[in-house]
């Protein structure tokens, strides 16, 4: 029961954001914005994580290939799959929604308790469209480049792991990642970035905008954003994974 | 005019409006008072479409307000100024953005133009030298007097304000209450103003309504309130020992 109802009010909420915006220049203003505050504020915590996490990539495949059957650009190639179809685009999804996530909701939230939504009602702004729309436009858009930033970062952090290690060398790494590569690949995680772009702005809207109480509430909203685009966003990879690439 | 007929509004299932209706004139200070969680906030922005009620209707002048869709009740929004409770300043604008923010909403007026009647509003609240602080930086007096700025903006012809006095200091208090009074006589507006103060009922209340467990309990003046026998509201308004004797000395 209770799922039906956060549904369909997620969906009616959705279908005020997506109405047609009265005065776009506000709305093109608010974009620039979010584009700074969601997509450009993150690209130092994408940079950090993707350096480490291919790192640690490049070494377990080192080392769980210890055979010398197997080829050692092989590690560069594996490396690479799995920064591109796993990594970069979901594990990147998932640590965003963590950082975007709440504090979209608490800033949503903190103006719903503090009657800021309705303040702007009252000035006859559709309060949905011009808070929502520009954070979901803006990551969509930039959040893809995150995903290019953190595939081309954690690579490279992969290289000077196995070289600095000495698991690989940096001729067979290099020789690796370019083995066998499908371009599709990266569409495919290109086109799961966007959909978890649009799920962790709109689903972290809603659970600001519907507050109710103080701040404690937001608080606990801010939780529940994040945990349920986490949730969202796995269930979407699955089925985006079966969809795209079976 | 603004005519409130016979409305009801509910949360789930607790029914916190039951039929109420009222009618408020212009150039007067209408109170609406009750105690906290009764109701005043839920009617209020009832009235003013923030809400959708349930059965009844709203009306300003002829038209039925409550029955509009977004688009038609932004023609009677654009005449509505609103001070909110916590004042509900946008904390990510200056003073003087809050104030232009209904003007780039409702009006074309250049950039020049905008600023002349902002800073004419914030002379008005008598906030000097403030324009390009945030409202965070400013105490919470000042705030309310911003909000009051912004919200007599667009010229309004009807003001709603939900609890001026919560918060402030008695002098601050009595200082919003005159600003509220004197902008009511000089815009010639229709004023509704939630409050539990009795400072300000005895000072300003030319029409007064009680509301109490979401009912429209009393309705009357100041001077009424005085004589009047309803005990539910000589509860609320005689609260402390000293005004139940006070009200006792004065009747004998
Ligand atoms: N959006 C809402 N959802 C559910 N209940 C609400 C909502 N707004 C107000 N209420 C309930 O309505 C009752 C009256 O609240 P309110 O009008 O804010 O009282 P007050 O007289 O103090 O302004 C309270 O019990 C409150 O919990
Ligand atoms: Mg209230």
């Amino acid at each position: 029961m209770q799922f039906f109802y956060h549904f369909g009010r997620y969906f009616i909420l959705l279908t005020k954001v997506f109405s047609k915006p009265e005065k776009s220049k506000i709305y093109y203003n608010q974009t620039l914005k979010e584009l700074i505050s969601l997509g450009v504020n993150s690209i130092g915590i994408v940079i950090i994580i993707s350096v480490f996490t291919g790192a640690v990539i490049t070494l377990q495949t080192a080392y769980n290939t210890e055979n010398p059957f197997y080829p050692r650009y092989l590690i560069g190639l594996m490396a690479r799959d799995t920064i591109i179809l796993e990594f970069s685009s979901t594990m990147v999804g998932l640590i965003l929604a963590g950082k975007i996530g709440s504090s979209i909701a608490s800033e949503i939230g903190t103006m719903r308790i503090t009657e800021q939504i309705d303040a702007l009602e009252i000035m006859g702004v559709n309060s949905a469209s011009y808070l929502i729309l520009p954070k979901i436009i803006a990551s969509v858009l930039f959040n893809p480049l995150l995903t290019m930033i953190s595939i081309a970062i954690g690579v490279f952090g992969g290289w000077i792991a196995g070289t600095v290690t000495g698991v690989v060398s940096s001729e067979d790494y290099i020789y690796g990642i370019q083995f066998a590569f499908i371009p599709f690949y990266v569409t495919y995680a290109l086109i799961k970035t966007v959909f978890y772009a649009f799920i962790i702005t709109s689903v972290s809207s809603y659970y600001g905008y519907f507050v109710r109480g103080g701040a404690l509430e937001v608080g606990r909203s801010s939780t529940k954003a994040v945990v349920y685009s986490c949730i969202l966003i796995l269930l979407s990879d699955v089925i985006l994974t079966q969809l795209l690439l079976s | 005019m603004i005519k409130v007929d016979h409305i009801w509004k509910s949360f789930n299932n607790q029914t916190v409006l039951k039929d109420i209706s009222v009618e408020f004139k212009k150039g007067k200070t209408n109170l609406i008072i009750g105690q906290s969680g009764s109701g005043k906030t839920v009617l209020l922005k009832s009235i003013v479409g923030l809400l959708d009620i349930d059965k009844g209707e709203v009306k300003y002048d002829d038209v039925v307000y409550s029955k509009l869709d977004f688009r038609k009740k932004k023609e009677i929004r654009k005449k509505i100024g609103m001070l909110f409770q916590g004042s509900a300043l946008f904390d990510s604008s200056t003073v003087e953005e809050n104030v232009i923010y209904p003007l780039n909403m409702f009006t074309n007026m250049s950039y020049e133009e905008k600023r002349e009647r902002a800073n004419f509003c914030l002379n008005r609240v008598n906030i000097l030298n403030a324009n390009h602080l945030y409202p965070s930086e400013i105490s919470g007096g000042m705030q309310k007097r911003v909000a009051i700025a912004r919200a007599i903006a667009l010229n309004p012809e009807y003001l709603f304000c939900d609890e001026p006095d919560s918060g402030l200091d008695p002098i601050t208090t009595l200082r919003i209450n005159n600003l509220i009074k004197e902008i009511t006589d000089e815009f010639n507006t229709i004023t509704i103003v939630n409050t539990h103060d009795m400072n300000s009922v005895m000072e300003f209340g030319e029409k007064i309504i009680f509301i109490h467990m979401g009912q429209k309990w009393w309705e009357g003046t100041n001077k009424d309130i005085l004589h009047s026998e309803n005990e539910k509201l000589n509860d609320f308004v005689f609260a402390n020992h000293m005004a139940k004797r006070l009200k006792q000395i004065k009747r004998i």
